[in-house]
């Protein structure tokens, strides 16, 4: 049974589509930064932090705050675009990503936008990150809060042998209040992950380090939200939520290509990109 | 002569003065620390007891976790319990924390301005019969490079006790190198001890060089003083705190002797001796020898072959003073 109703569905997924639009028109205007990943996060994030997370943008210090850690540093604009669209700070802010004294660095960095939870962009760091998280309130047992710590990944990060110490060291200690995403989008800078190197059979190696595996269609704002609410149900094991995407979901003429995975759209591209979100892929009449 | 105020080891110079590893004062200091501070984690990869976070894990066992062989872990591990309020202390071989997960350290801690405490045991070739994998010498100039982190070499276990229990407090990373044998205990529980204060523990009057040693070394810095008693003065300054850098009494050492002879059982490069150049050649310099490991790895022997072989024993440090003198 699904907690979203058919009313926050439709509010989720113009929600997703806004952001889309706002990531591609900062990468616009930052003319560097990753395209392909963003998009296809879009909608993930989206249920996460305006359906999920227990999160107050109007007081990022909130102690009982879930956590969220990005991983996966490099996908930032979306995660910029979410967090200033949830009101963290103005959506305007974000034509200043990747600018000189931005708040919005090319990789997130907590000096400059405090409201992270972690600095990252070196890849394969971030779960170990969110363990230790995890094991803090593990280890404070009987005043043990309701917070929960959600860490998204990106696929070809899997390959740092860092990502496993840590999956390892989550399956050991039992940490439920754990939830691990992968945004398995297939593509990294060197080509289509299968290529440059292999990472099936995905969910038995996560089974094999004592971890809850689920695996869903990624741009299913539904099924996104029931996985994140079985994982809250799983209270032996850590979760981990095998998102299957469409890299650079949203625009057709950027989809499931390799080569948009470190890239910017340049102008053209970038309006094109934009009208199409606008009409969601000619669905419907553009509302702007 | 020793300096009176620092109340340091009467037995000194004594053949059979106290010998106690370093690490040990690093296990005490954290088991103290844990029964102050609530807040104090233990993480440790596969070295409770050559690290000496035994003493800690029998005492707080649900405060301890144990990582297996995962360096790199251990250290994102460390920022992220840190993020949650938590004081870790990570601990493994100096080679590995912060010689393998440099990286790590750098962007998950430092970047991330977590206050973790790294403890890097079993640093300098005096590691002994492991050989030169094991030997870290290049540690001290690892962290130090790091923007935020506190490097403290402390010069005998009781030291080790206090920077540990000292780096609680710190808002930042820290980075504190450890021994594994057995060294000369060089101060006692009242000599004072504050992070990134030097104290110069041997004084005299007209010093004609200055020697500024770190870690266990220190001990053959003080023997080198004594033999030279008659020949020449110096003055000599244990520098644990490598970073922050005591500037102030780095260069008033300068002006008072004229000549400096750093001594630390790392490479030259990069480390005390680098720091303590890059001090002087900006504020006052002075004629400078580097008593160190000269760009080559360890091997295996005992820690007195070794510390002669690569040429940091007490008759280094009194040629050392001897051809600055000359020169």
């Amino acid at each position: 049974m699904s907690t979203l109703t058919e009313e926050k569905r439709i509010e989720l997924e113009k929600q997703a589509n806004q952001i889309r639009i706002s990531l591609i028109d900062s990468l616009l205007e930052a003319g560097s930064g990753h395209t392909a990943g963003p998009l296809d996060m879009a909608d993930i994030l989206t249920v996460l932090f305006f359906h999920t997370l227990r999160h107050n943008p109007k007081k990022p210090n909130w102690p009982e705050r879930d956590r969220f850690v990005l991983s996966n540093g490099h996908t930032c604009p979306v995660l910029y675009a979410v967090m200033a669209h949830a009101g963290y700070f103005p959506v305007e802010e974000l034509k200043t990503l990747r600018k000189f004294h931005s708040r919005l660095q090319g990789h997130p960095h907590r000096d400059f936008l405090p409201f992270l939870e972690t600095s990252s962009g070196p890849l394969g760091s971030g779960l170990s990150q969110a363990v230790g998280m995890a094991l803090a309130d593990a280890i404070d047992v009987g005043t043990k809060s309701q917070r929960r710590i959600y860490c998204m990944l990106s696929d070809g990060e899997l390959e740092c042998g860092q990502t496993w110490e840590a999956a390892m060291l989550a399956g050991k200690n039992n940490l439920s209040n754990l939830t691990a995403i992968i945004d398995r989008n297939n593509i990294q800078i060197d080509g289509y992950t299968e290529n440059v190197m292999p990472l099936e059979p995905l969910s038995d190696k996560w089974r094999a380090w004592n971890w809850h595996v689920i695996e869903i269609d990624g741009h299913n704002l539904e099924d996104i939200a029931n996985a994140f609410d079985e994982a809250k149900a799983i209270l032996e094991n850590p979760t981990v939520i095998i998102a299957h995407t469409i890299a650079g979901k949203g625009v057709k003429e950027f989809e499931r290509d390799y080569r948009w995975h470190g890239k910017p759209p340049n102008r053209e591209e970038g309006e094109m990109a934009i009208k199409e979100l606008r009409t969601l892929g000619g669905k419907i009449k553009s509302e702007y | 002569m020793l300096n009176p105020e620092l109340k340091l080891n009467k037995k000194l110079f004594d053949k059979d003065v106290e010998q106690i590893p370093i690490r040990k004062g690093f296990g005490e200091g954290l088991l103290a620390a844990a029964e102050a501070n609530p807040q104090v984690v233990g993480l440790c990869a596969d070295l409770m007891e050559s690290t000496q976070m035994h003493l800690f894990r029998e005492k707080f066992p649900n405060r301890f976790i144990e990582l297996g062989v995962s360096e790199q872990n251990l250290a994102s591990v460390g920022s992220g319990l840190a993020a949650m309020g938590k004081i870790p202390f990570i601990s493994s071989y100096a080679v590995f924390s912060p010689g393998r997960n440099w990286e790590q350290i750098r962007t998950t801690i430092c970047y991330n301005n977590q206050p973790v405490k790294i403890a890097g045991s079993h640093a300098g070739v005096s590691v002994g019969p492991d050989g030169g994998s094991h030997q870290a010498l290049e540690d001290i100039a690892l962290a130090r490079v790091l923007p935020r982190m506190v490097v403290i070499s402390p010069c005998d276990a009781i030291e080790a006790r206090k920077a540990t229990l000292a780096s609680v407090d710190t808002k930042t990373p820290v980075y504190i190198r450890l021994a594994r044998e057995k060294t000369p205990v060089m101060t006692t529980k009242e000599t004072p001890f504050e992070i990134g204060k030097a104290k110069i523990f041997w004084e005299s009057e007209k010093p004609q060089v200055g020697i500024i040693a770190t870690g266990a070394l220190l001990h053959r810095a003080l023997m080198a003083a004594k033999k030279l008693e008659k020949e020449t003065e110096v003055e000599v300054m244990n520098l644990s705190t490598i970073k922050p850098l005591d500037k102030k009494a780095i260069i008033a050492l300068a002006k008072k002797a004229g000549r400096i002879v750093t001594v630390e059982e790392h490479q030259i490069a990069g480390g005390m001796g680098s720091a303590v150049a890059e001090c002087l050649v900006a504020n006052y310099p002075v004629p400078m020898e580097f008593v160190g490991v000269r760009d080559e790895f360890g091997q295996s022997g005992t820690p007195e072959e070794l510390i002669s072989h690569y040429g940091i024993d007490t008759s280094d440090i009194i040629n050392a003073v001897r051809k600055i003198i000359k020169e």
